[in-house]
């Protein structure tokens, strides 16, 4: 709990109206912010001295429940202090930009692209956008939820028969 | 004065062909030999892309050793392999590939599907995973497991094996043989 | 000690050169698992890698989303499958965090058993792997019997070697048997000396020693900014461990070490995974000494299997065995992230749950994805063999770099 108010106290100083909700979830302090301010804040939580979020655990996408929105969700970790927090950023999904965190940590290329990949996010910034997980040729991003799980292109299969 | 030979291990020998048998001489048909000559010298070239390569590295190691079987050297060329042994999930990614190992393989060579995965996609039903690798290549023999146990995976080496011997010489220049490769699109 | 390269006196020399790509392509005997890079290459020095990833992806974490909690196990198998029952132990803890259970400790003690003898399956395949790739082939084959005694012990436990589906969510379904014990109680009394056969094969090795030392380092602040974690962080000095950091089941209540290295080459991961080897064992025998008495499973009805006697007896059992293996039990609504400490390093269950049967979102925060992405960065200007060494130590698994 005094670390969500410590930081929420830090966040307030220069993004007081970018904070849509600050909450304690299963012992994580989780902030909500808007998605145009994402780097400054990510930037500032990485480079305050009592803070101190070095290191970037991670970072992926998720569709809202009513499927208009984009998420992308960052995991911080400060290991001397053992400090964890989540931050969330929403995006519409037909304009999904946020800005990328790779001028932050490195390690947010690959895990940026990855959610490009299956979200459609994109992050203006990235040095190289491209799809990293599925074929190249795939114009789809298959993990909203209205792409089904199964190939559609099947024949041997009837699902007639005993559904999913 | 000869020495009185103690067995102490059951091993068999290798069977020779039937055939005629005479003071300096052995007559038999030459599929025979030819066929007892391939089995025992099969050449796996091991493409293990998951799971089931972890299980093949065990079929490897001393325990289940498949040295025994001859299949001592592992070729990773598919230029020198005989057998191609597709082990783990193969993704529609990997296809392509997987295709241009097998049709760079001379003849004669076989093609052992190890796990449930390469056999027809196993538990993976999804849109990233081919769904078994018979779609893209012609499959010998299918050994199921998720993973197959080392003593499933030398049982589907000993059915490669069987057919291996009992196959005649113009199997592969056969109209059906040909027929069946032109289903899959290779020449 | 450390042998002079030059390759950083050629840099300037190398703008002006052509280069020659070749490509590790997807199917090599040197890289274990199915990546490719694309090397541009000066002769024998690497200039440039351009890694490509996917082509094992299996989708699982959109296969998580169709799937009941207690269904989504055996994906997580396949994450690391080297060491699957850490997988799947991190993903029963964080359900059970999702639903507020806590475990009794008997249960825990025996899951900290399953994940040290995992932890330690896994470090013999990269290690003994590491001296393939430099040509020694005998640890290999020598310490790989070792494995199928790990084996024997998982399987007396859940029927399965690789890819174990151990445990239930809550605990354990039914205390081990005598013969479980027994295997264990040899293992621990055998396997030092198989280690120490394999140490003395290749630690001390000279030839093993220059070829390794120097291979591929990487420094602390670099590793750190790529969000290295496990093996490959501890080698570069940060020591970082998870079940030291944010104990789970019952860490705190052992004693052990975290062995750190100095430069982050191959050499200082060989070690740091040999030693920990020796920590695990020290883990599992406190873990036999100390061990309570308790039950061992939580008592969570929506979940535990009710014994066979009486389903088919009672008919409230009968119903709670079908709704279970269904998956129509009822989960709060939360998110949840929680993290153990894998072969690799830190792995992360990220759970978002709306209170249906099946997950909303699950993300699997997978270590060899994440600091594989360093790769291009240290074999810049090493030689060619060089770089399938550091690929090796690094202990890519491909399952867990595509899931």
């Amino acid at each position: 709990m005094e670390l969500l108010n410590k930081v929420n106290e830090k966040l307030k100083i220069n993004f007081a109206d970018s904070i849509v909700s600050a909450e304690l979830l299963y012992d994580y302090p989780v902030f909500t912010i808007k998605s145009e301010v994402i780097n400054d804040v990510l930037k500032s939580l990485k480079e305050d001295e009592e803070l101190n979020f070095h290191f970037l655990t991670d970072l992926c996408g998720m569709q809202t429940a009513d499927e208009k929105k984009l998420g992308v969700i960052y995991h911080l970790h400060n290991m001397p202090k053992n400090y964890r927090i989540r931050l969330k950023t929403f995006v519409d999904i037909n304009k999904p930009d946020v800005a990328t965190a790779t001028n932050l940590w490195p390690a947010a290329n690959w895990m940026e692209r990855e959610t490009y990949d299956f979200f459609g996010v994109k992050f203006k910034g990235h040095p190289n956008l491209k799809r990293i997980l599925n074929v190249d040729e795939m114009d789809i991003f298959p993990m909203r939820k209205e792409y089904p799980l199964e190939d559609q292109t099947r024949t041997d299969k009837n699902d007639s028969m005993f559904g999913r | 004065m000869a020495k009185e030979i103690i067995k102490r291990t059951k091993l068999e020998i290798a069977k020779s062909p039937e055939g005629l048998e005479g003071p300096g001489f052995f007559a038999t048909k030459l599929e025979d030999v030819v066929g007892l000559a391939r089995k025992n010298s099969l050449w796996p070239l091991p493409f293990a892309t998951s799971c089931c390569g972890i299980e093949f590295m065990a079929t490897m190691a001393s325990h289940y050793d498949l040295g025994r079987f001859g299949s001592e050297r592992l070729s990773f060329s598919p230029r020198q392999a005989d057998m191609l042994m597709v082990m783990g999930t193969i993704a529609k990614k990997m296809g392509p590939i997987l295709r241009q190992v097998y049709e760079q393989m001379a003849e004669p060579r076989w093609v052992l599907s190890v796990g449930a995965c390469a056999s027809s996609g196993g538990i993976f039903d999804t849109y990233s995973v081919l769904q078994g690798i018979d779609k893209i290549i012609p499959v010998d023999v299918y050994v199921p497991g998720c993973p197959p146990r080392p003593e499933q995976i030398l049982e589907g080496v000993l059915k490669i094996q069987e057919m291996c011997q009992n196959e005649s010489f113009r199997r592969r220049e056969s109209e059906e043989y040909k027929n069946m490769l032109n289903s899959y699109g290779i020449e | 000690m450390s042998k002079e390269t030059t390759h950083t006196v050629n840099k300037e020399v190398i703008e002006e050169k052509e280069y020659s790509t070749l490509n590790l392509g997807p199917t090599h005997p040197a890289t274990h698992g199915i990546f490719q890079n694309v090397l541009k290459m000066d002769g024998e020095i690497i200039h440039e890698a351009t890694p490509t990833i996917g082509y094992i992806h299996r989708a699982f974490e959109k296969l998580a989303e169709r799937r009941p909690y207690a269904q989504i196990t055996p994906i997580t198998d396949r994450l690391n499958y080297c060491s699957s029952p850490i997988n799947n132990m991190g993903w029963y803890m964080t359900v059970e965090k999702l639903l507020g259970a806590k475990i009794p400790k008997r249960a825990e003690y025996h899951r900290v058993i399953i994940m040290e003898l995992s932890r330690i399956a896994d470090h013999i395949i990269c290690n003994s792997v590491i001296g393939v790739d430099t040509g020694a082939m005998t640890g290999f084959l020598y310490i790989f019997q070792w494995r199928e005694k790990i084996y024997e012990i998982f399987e007396e436990i859940c029927g399965a070697r690789l890819t174990t589906n151990i445990g239930r969510i809550g605990g354990f379904d039914n205390e081990w048997s005598k013969k479980t014990w027994d295997l264990i109680n040899t293992f621990l009394k055998e396997y030092p000396k198989g280690l120490q056969e394999f140490s003395n094969l290749l630690e001390r090795n000279k030839i093993f020693m220059d070829r390794t030392i120097n291979c591929g380092p990487i420094s602390a602040e670099m590793a750190l900014s790529y969000s290295f974690v496990g093996p490959n962080l501890r080698a570069a000095g940060v020591d970082y461990d998870v079940r030291v950091m944010n104990p789970y089941s019952s860490y705190e209540d052992f004693t052990f070490t975290i062995p750190v290295g100095t430069q982050g080459d191959t050499y200082d991961r060989f070690m740091v995974r040999q030693h920990e080897m020796w920590q695990s064992l020290s883990i599992i025998e406190q873990a036999i000494k100390k061990m309570p008495e308790g039950a061992m499973h939580a008592d969570l009805p929506d979940f535990f299997l009710p014994p066979k006697e009486q389903v088919y007896n009672n008919m409230e059992a009968l119903i709670y065995h079908f709704k279970i293996v269904m998956g129509e039990t009822d989960i709060p609504k939360g998110e949840v992230y929680h993290c153990v400490e894998g072969g690799n390093g830190e792995l992360g269950f990220y759970l978002i749950s709306d209170g249906g049967r099946t997950p909303f979102r699950l993300h699997f925060r997978r270590p060899c994805f994440i600091y594989y992405q360093a790769y291009p960065e240290m074999v810049k200007g090493i030689m060619l063999s060089d770089a399938i060494l550091t690929m090796s130590s690094m202990n890519v698994i491909a399952g867990e770099l595509d899931a």
